[in-house]
This record gives C-alpha cells, sequence and structure tokens, in this order.
C-alpha cells in the first residue's frame, strides 16, 4: 500500500495545479522554484484547502474525493506538520506544545511523558518548560518536528521547515530531520526550493515546476538503513 | 529571550489568577477604606454603602454576562460566516450608540409584566424582572454587551490564522482550538473590552433608571445614588468609590490580558 496518493487539480486565480504521485515510506521531498505549487499540494494534502478535482489518499484512505465529496477534517487525517517558522504556541511552553499533539496517550501526565520522549529525541529536552518566544529560529524547529511527529501521524508534512534558518543551523538540522523520521518509520513529504536539501533529505525528489510534477527519481543513499521507496507511479503530464 | 515586566510576568500561570483576583480585592478593599477615612464618619459610610454594595452586585454580574455573551458573540461573528452577520453586529452594537433611555424604554417594553413578552418572561422566571435588582443586571449588561463583543471580535480577528491552522494540523478539535489557542491568543484585546463594558456596567445610569426605578434601598445604584444626593456631604464619599471601583475594576482586568509570551 502506499503512504500516499495525490492526483488533483486546483486553481488559484491564475495559477493552476496539476499534479499526480505517489510515494511510499521514507522521505519524499517536492522540490522546485517558489510558486511552483510545492506548499499548495502540502496544504491539499493537510485538507486545509480542498481540490478542485481528483483524490487524495492517505495510507490507502481516501480523505479527499471531489467526485463523491469526500473531504476529511484536517484533524482527522493523522498528519503530523512541521511549517517554515514553526507556528508553536507562544502562549504554551514547548512541553505543552508538543503534548497536545499526542494522540495515543490518553491523561496529561502520559502524554507529557510520551512529548518528552520526543523532545529527547530531537535534542530539545533541556528547554521543555521555556516558551517557543525563548527559542532560537533552530531550536524552535526541533520543537516542531517533535510535535509534528509526537502524535504518531500516518504522514508528516514539511513546509520548508529549514528555509529561515542560517547555514550552519541548516546543516545541522537537516542529519536531525533524516535521522529521526527515517528512525520514526513514518512516511514525510518535504518541501524545499533548496537543492542540497533536497538530496540530503530526500530519498524520492519531486521536481516541481509551474503547477506541475516535471520529474520523479530516487536518490542513491546507500549508507542509509531506514526504509526506502518502494515504487511509486508517474505523473500524468510526463 | 522575553522580556519580562513587573511582578505578575514574573509569576507562573498558577499564580497569576491569585495575584488577579488579590489585586481586586485590594483595590476595592482601598476604595472602601478610603471612602470611609474621607466620609470622615461612619454615618457617610451608613448612607454610601447600601449603592456600593448594590453596585458590585449588579456590575459584578453584568460583566461576567456580558463578557461571556460578547465573547462568543465576537468569536462568531469573527470565524462565523453566515447569513444576518452584519445584523447581528449591528444589533448587538445598538446601545453604544442609542441613548441610554431609548435602551431603558425597549427593556420595559420587553421586561414588564404588562406585555406580552414580559409576561411571558416573567412566567418562566417566576418573578418580575423590572424594578429590582435583577433589571439593574439586565440594564447593566445591556450596556457593557457591545463593548465586550466588538472587542472580542477585533481582537480574535487579530490572531494569526497560521497558529489555528497548525494547531488544526496537528490534531486539536476547533473547539479545543477555540480555547487553546484563538481566546488565549486574543486574551488582551478581549480584557480590554472586559475593561470598558465592567466600567460601563458600573456608571450605567439611564436605562437602569428606567428599568430599576431607582428605588432607595433596593435599585438604587451609585450612579444614581450620586445625583440624588449631588448637594449633601456623603456625595464626594460616593464619586470617589466610584473612580476608585472603576480604577480597580481597569487594573485587574487588564492584569487578566498581560502574561508571557
Amino acid at each position: 500500500m502506499t503512504a500516499l496518493d495525490v492526483d488533483v487539480t486546483r486553481t488559484i486565480g491564475e495559477f493552476d495545479l496539476d499534479v499526480a504521485f505517489s510515494v511510499e515510506s521514507g522521505i519524499s521531498v517536492l522540490f522546485g522554484p517558489s510558486g511552483a505549487g510545492k506548499s499548495l499540494t502540502l496544504a491539499l494534502i493537510a485538507g486545509l484547502l480542498r481540490p478542485d478535482t481528483g483524490k487524495i489518499a492517505i495510507n490507502g484512505r481516501i480523505v479527499s474525493d471531489r467526485a463523491s465529496n469526500v473531504h476529511v477534517s484536517t484533524q482527522e487525517r493523522r498528519i503530523g506538520m512541521v511549517f517554515q517558522d514553526g507556528l508553536l504556541l507562544p502562549h504554551r511552553s514547548v512541553l505543552d506544545n508538543v503534548a497536545l499533539a499526542v494522540r495515543q496517550a490518553s491523561g496529561r501526565q502520559a502524554r507529557r511523558a510520551v512529548a518528552h520522549s520526543w523532545l529527547e529525541r530531537v535534542g530539545a529536552e533541556d528547554f521543555a518548560d521555556r516558551r517557543p518566544g525563548s527559542l532560537s529560529g533552530g531550536q524552535r524547529q526541533r520543537v516542531a518536528l517533535a510535535r509534528g511527529l509526537a502524535g504518531d501521524p500516518a504522514l508528516v508534512l514539511l513546509d520548508e521547515p529549514l528555509s529561515a534558518l542560517d547555514s550552519a543551523v541548516r546543516r545541522e538540522l537537516r542529519n536531525l530531520i533524516r535521522e529521526v523520521i527515517i528512525s520514526s518509520g513514518v512516511p514525510a513529504v518535504l518541501v524545499t526550493h533548496d537543492a542540497e536539501e533536497a538530496e540530503q533529505l530526500g530519498d524520492v525528489v519531486i521536481a516541481y515546476s509551474d503547477g506541475r510534477v516535471t520529474a520523479m527519481r530516487d536518490v542513491e543513499r546507500p549508507d542509509d538503513v531506514g526504509p526506502q521507496p518502494e515504487s511509486r507511479d508517474g505523473n500524468r503530464s510526463q | 529571550m522575553e522580556r519580562e515586566h513587573g511582578v505578575v510576568r514574573q509569576l507562573g500561570n498558577e499564580h497569576r489568577a491569585a495575584a488577579i483576583a488579590v489585586t481586586v480585592l485590594v483595590g476595592l478593599g482601598l476604595g472602601y477604606g478610603v471612602a470611609h477615612l474621607l466620609a470622615g464618619s461612619i454615618a457617610y459610610w451608613g448612607v454610601v454603602s447600601g449603592p456600593f454594595f448594590l453596585t458590585l452586585r449588579v456590575a459584578i454580574p453584568a460583566t461576567l454576562i456580558a463578557g461571556v455573551a460578547g465573547i462568543a458573540s465576537g468569536y462568531a461573528l469573527a470565524k462565523g460566516r453566515f447569513p444576518g452577520r452584519d445584523v447581528l453586529e449591528t444589533i448587538g452594537s445598538l446601545p453604544i450608540i442609542l441613548p441610554p433611555t431609548v435602551i431603558g424604554f425597549y427593556l420595559l417594553e420587553v421586561l414588564s409584566p404588562g406585555t406580552q413578552v414580559g409576561g411571558f418572561l416573567t412566567r418562566v422566571v417566576g418573578h418580575e424582572l423590572v424594578y429590582n435588582v435583577a433589571g439593574c443586571i439586565i440594564a447593566a449588561t445591556i450596556a457593557a454587551f457591545p463593548f465586550c463583543m466588538r472587542a472580542a471580535r477585533s481582537a480574535i480577528e487579530g490572531v494569526d490564522p497560521m497558529i489555528e491552522q497548525a494547531a488544526r494540523a496537528i490534531g486539536l478539535p476547533n473547539w479545543r482550538v477555540a480555547l487553546l489557542v484563538t481566546l488565549p491568543l486574543a486574551r488582551r484585546g478581549i480584557a480590554a473590552g472586559l475593561t470598558i463594558g465592567c466600567a460601563r456596567a458600573l456608571g450605567e445610569y439611564g436605562a437602569t433608571l428606567m428599568v430599576g426605578g431607582d428605588i432607595n434601598g433596593k435599585t438604587r445604584t451609585l450612579s444614581l445614588a450620586i445625583l440624588d444626593s449631588f448637594t449633601t456631604p456623603e456625595r464626594n464619599a460616593m464619586l470617589l468609590i466610584l473612580v476608585l471601583m472603576a480604577v480597580a475594576a481597569m487594573t485587574g482586568v487588564g492584569l487578566l490580558g498581560r502574561s508571557r509570551t
């Protein structure tokens, strides 16, 4: 079963998005210039927007299908999201931010324990009690990554998670993101316009241009012990 | 690093509510004490205390009711896309524009047991809603409501929708997003509305006069009593108490909107 099947169109103003692809486990990177439709695709997968036509399935479950008027809410899609600037809740502690995302545990203490273990995995346990406003950009993204994965998601979506950071922090976080996502076994779709980042993070790179998928290719990664992509569909525009 | 100002910001969440409560109580206590001293005689307090406590009995529930209704309406106006949205806002804002006597007139029409609606409400509630404290509370609530509603709407609209989306994306249902994200982030604006609403409830005059009837010892709030005793020595004590109550209310509710971010 594929982790994600996307076959949608969506028009916003003058911009037409028309894409179709399927991804398996590992990290799939949507790569292309700004305005190519990558983040729009992510918003459609997350259910923040509805497609004009077509369907989206996560782990074989249809979450969006215009023909049969199916639209599963964002909350019910079991996704994790990591945004460009973290978008953590500024009035809650780091630990609370992550604990709020924990779905699989019941009770406040159990959720906080799960959240704490995720903060440890991303190296953010030292500032669990701090507010996001007191963290650096890199620290915030570590917390955002923990929050994105803490809810035991079927799919995690990362929308340019490193683009607001300086180059040294980006390099450091690239390794962390790949390591944590691959070890968690959660399939991920990551958006970037940085070619180096796409190569370093992705198992599959899906190239975007002007609202279309122009190419899909595997990234050779012989030293990885994590799950690799097994198959994917082509794009109808190819 | 986040900036921290003042004692209250340095306290934890669990202590903040206690600090606010203490501030309000101290403010009210100071008002009580200073008025007592300025009155110069226990006799003045005897005259002033009745309207003072009645004003509290009216303004506190009126602010709470107007606050809850105002926040709910403000949320609906900010987030909802439903027919009649503009009409709801216009009707909700009318008490700001209309003279209090006009509000009082319509309240009498709606609440008096002699009218159809008033008769029905009287039977439902089990007692009359005019010329008693209930009538005063309703009048003060109507006066305070638009300030709470408009401030809440504006503050809620000012919350970054991306943060709300991020909260939905991690699985929080919409009602939890509203309670855990939207309202806490809008708290300063909401507190500002509650402050003005509370001040408006404390000073309500026209509609309270018509619906409450200015009955000495029963519905004569401080603002009514001040006019009634304008030529008497206790007037100054009443004026001072009202000013101090307004200051205490504004300080307390203002603190409510402050916290570390």
